[in-house]
């Protein structure tokens, strides 16, 4: 459209590629004054700024734009080259076809190798099979219940209405340990016998993994009894056995029973009943 | 002249003249629209030079050691070495912060620019036979680029890329069978595994770019097989293109537009802080940060897990867990039907000839209907992952905001495509307005009549 606008225009674009050089040189000194981030980032900036400058005027002032024609070649073979290739193709299946065996047997040596090479993806993990680590955690009877640190805790550590993340002793940085005791008055817990017996003076343990995608339910909400997960914002409520009430997450968080030992410390009487963090098939 | 003697040595071996002086001819159609592959194109390239700096100096590995440099707080801990690697390469690797703030933007923008450059050809019919095959193509570029960007995304083994990491084991556990064996041959184990850092860097740094690029290079070839498709005009034709030459013209043009992704990309990466990982911290499996919203290209899968209400149901005594809908059968659905448009559209235009011709977007009101419900929808899922901090902005309760959005994305989308759709077809009964022009009276032609649409699809092909 512009194409034919003469000599005119070119200096913008000699300026350009000047300041081109000009901020290139400017990234070299700020790289070498180890000047910051923000200078390093602007001296490429205006590089490529102008640079991308430069290239757009002269492309858009002196360069014909939008003038060209070219013809499409037809995109579909004609019928006759498509019956010569089935008929070449037929030809030289001929000796496959007539010779079945070779050919089913290759067909089962490629399988079978295929399905033998699947095998050592079994070694992108060790171990036992998912299912039984999945259900299981390092919580066992008679675990010592500790802090971040590893110290021990009595069930008058907490204040009540308050939260607490703690560990089997020696597992602090596993992936499935952390619980979260949470301290009520006693009468607030609305709990079954059996439940009731695994809590110790209104403390009460439950599983930190939030069962709907294993992030740590990590706020409390005194006012409420409630625990939060920041992830998805699943609501869990205490006093009732940590059962959802809110957000995305289906079932309650499983109860770690505690009590305490003849020091007076807390320790887990058994391991989880069922599975702790997000569900998966073999989840019951 | 030393070109001459380039091009002499070259075409004395494999005569290239013919093809090179074709190639130079080689017509470019001129819009705008045209360009936002290019953008992708160029912010891949990017990505290449800013990765490859980052991984000299970046080390793929949870093991613990001593971390000591110039970001005081955490001096002297024991970390794990990929978060230790990456606040030295910010902290104390001069250019390093550039870089990989630089290769952060980046990523987004070449997501971004693939989506857009997606809409383009949806909006405008180029995924039509022949270029179906090449829409699976940039779909399959599309998936990869969205698990690159997650993966490089939780390499540093800092604490908010871990929970995303948390999230998406959660996600692979909940598919039914195979779900608990895929998560542990993933991570090396049971979350959060002893390899998984390892496995996402050789994935982030060879296989996917690896793959990325090969495709690439069959998107373009297929491109230059099949040649542009283009918009309808005086001049055109469904038998040829009309436009610029690819050199000098177009190939300017393109520079122009490289060196303005590299101006942005490191403009961001100079100016505009990102994913500043020593704040987050390391990773420990107990803890976790609040806000916590993943990068924007995978902000509507995290969106639909936070919207989706509680269902978990049994099959056959085995349970299918609360992720499994909004976290894999979401996402699997809708890359489903992406790949499987151009042939589910053909279904119901019985259109099956070859189009190089591009429509006008209202030319197919239903089509528009279609994009603009997915805009809607995967926008809203969006703004969902973002919901605690948009309660904590409006200070609303976050449960009532999460309310409002489970009804919002199912009716917001439905409400956009029906204005889409009358908005489009008004459009085409008046094809001289554009939609700023557009009168009150002309919006009558586009109000849905019963049993009037064969008829109005008829009068369509008529009309080409």
């Amino acid at each position: 459209m512009t194409g034919s606008r003469d000599r005119q225009g070119y200096g913008a674009i000699t300026a350009a590629f000047g300041i081109t050089a000009l901020a290139g040189a400017g990234f070299a000194v700020v790289y070498a004054l180890d000047a910051g981030v923000r200078l390093q980032g602007l001296t490429l900036l205006v590089a490529f700024g102008s640079l991308a400058i430069g290239f757009g005027l002269w492309s858009r002032r002196h360069m014909p734009e939008g003038m060209f024609v070219e013809e499409h070649p037809v995109t579909v073979s004609s019928p006759d080259e498509r019956r010569a290739l089935y008929s070449a193709v037929d030809r030289a299946h001929a000796p496959l076809i007539t010779t079945p065996w070779p050919r089913r047997m290759l067909l089962t040596g490629l399988g079978t190798l295929g399905a033998a090479l699947l095998f050592p993806i079994r070694s992108m993990f060790t171990g036992p099979e998912p299912n039984s680590s999945l259900s299981s955690t390092p919580w066992r009877a008679g675990a010592l219940v500790v802090r971040e640190d590893g110290s021990p805790v009595r069930p008058g550590d907490l204040d009540v209405d308050s939260m607490l993340t703690v560990y089997p002793e020696g597992y602090t940085h596993a992936g499935d340990t952390a619980v979260a005791l949470v301290r009520l008055r006693p009468e607030q817990l609305a709990l079954d016998a059996a439940a009731l017996a695994g809590t110790v003076n209104g403390v009460v343990a439950y599983s930190k993994l939030c069962t709907h995608a294993g992030c740590p339910v990590g706020q409390f909400v005194p006012t409420t009894a409630q625990l939060m997960c920041p992830c998805h914002q699943s609501l869990f409520d205490v006093p009732d056995g940590a059962v959802p009430v809110a957000g995305p997450a289906a079932r309650p968080l499983p109860q770690l029973p505690i009590g305490v030992d003849d020091a007076g410390m807390l320790i887990a009487l058994d391991g989880f009943s069922e599975p702790v963090g997000p569900g998966y098939w073999t989840t019951t | 002249m030393i070109g001459r003697r380039v091009v002499r040595f070259a075409d004395e071996r494999l005569r290239l003249a013919q093809i090179v002086r074709k190639g130079m001819a080689k017509v470019f159609p001129d819009h705008w629209s045209f360009m936002l592959g290019e953008i992708a194109l160029y912010s891949f390239l990017v990505l290449v030079l800013t990765g490859v700096y980052l991984s000299l100096f970046f080390e793929p590995s949870t093991g613990e050691r001593l971390y000591t440099g110039s970001f005081e707080p955490l001096n002297g801990e024991m970390l794990s070495a990929a978060f230790a690697s990456t606040v030295e390469l910010s902290w104390d690797v001069r250019g390093g912060l550039l870089m990989r703030q630089a290769h952060h933007w980046a990523a987004l923008i070449f997501v971004a620019a693939i989506v857009a450059h997606l809409s383009r050809i949806f909006f405008t019919g180029a995924f039509r036979k022949p270029r179906d095959i090449n829409w699976v193509v940039g779909t399959t570029l599309l998936l990869l680029a969205v698990f690159n960007g997650f993966a490089g995304y939780s390499l540093p083994d800092d604490l908010l890329s871990g929970s995303g990491l948390r999230i998406a084991s959660a996600i692979v556990l909940s598919v039914p069978v195979i779900g608990s064996w895929m998560q542990f041959v993933l991570f090396g184990g049971e979350f959060p595994g002893n390899d998984v850092i390892e496995r996402l860097y050789a994935a982030h740094i060879l296989l996917v770019p690896g793959a990325i690029a090969l495709l690439i290079g069959v998107h373009l070839t297929i491109l230059i097989r099949q040649k542009h498709s283009q918009f309808r005009g005086p001049g055109r034709g469904e038998r040829n293109v009309v436009g610029s030459r690819m050199w000098p013209d177009y190939a300017f043009r393109s520079i122009a537009l490289l060196c303005a992704v590299a101006a942005v990309v490191f403009g961001l990466g100079g100016f505009a802080q990102i994913n500043p990982v020593w704040l987050w911290g390391p990773f420990e499996p107990s803890h976790v940060t609040t806000p916590a919203q993943p990068d924007w290209y995978v902000g509507w899968v995290e969106g639909a897990l936070r919207l989706f209400p509680p269902v978990e149901f049994t099959v056959f005594g085995h349970l299918v867990p609360a992720p499994f809908i909004p976290g894999v059968l979401i996402p699997a659905v809708t890359f489903l039907v992406i790949y499987c448009w151009p042939w589910l559209e053909r279904r119901f235009t019985k259109d099956a000839v070859h189009h190089h011709q591009l429509d006008r977007p209202r030319e197919h009101p239903f089509r528009i209907a279609v994009g603009v419900w997915a805009l809607w929808f995967y926008g809203l899922l969006l703004i969902a992952a973002a919901d605690d901090i948009i309660a904590a902005e409006l200070r609303i309760p976050v449960f009532d905001l999460v309310r409002l959005l489970q009804v919002a994305v199912l009716i917001l989308p439905l409400l956009a495509a029906f204005i889409a759709y009358v908005l489009a077809r008004a459009l085409r009964a008046h094809p001289e307005h554009r939609l700023t022009t557009m009168r009150w009276q002309h919006l009558g032609a586009g109000l849905p009549r019963r049993r009037r649409r064969h008829a109005s699809a008829s009068v369509r092909r008529s009309t080409e």
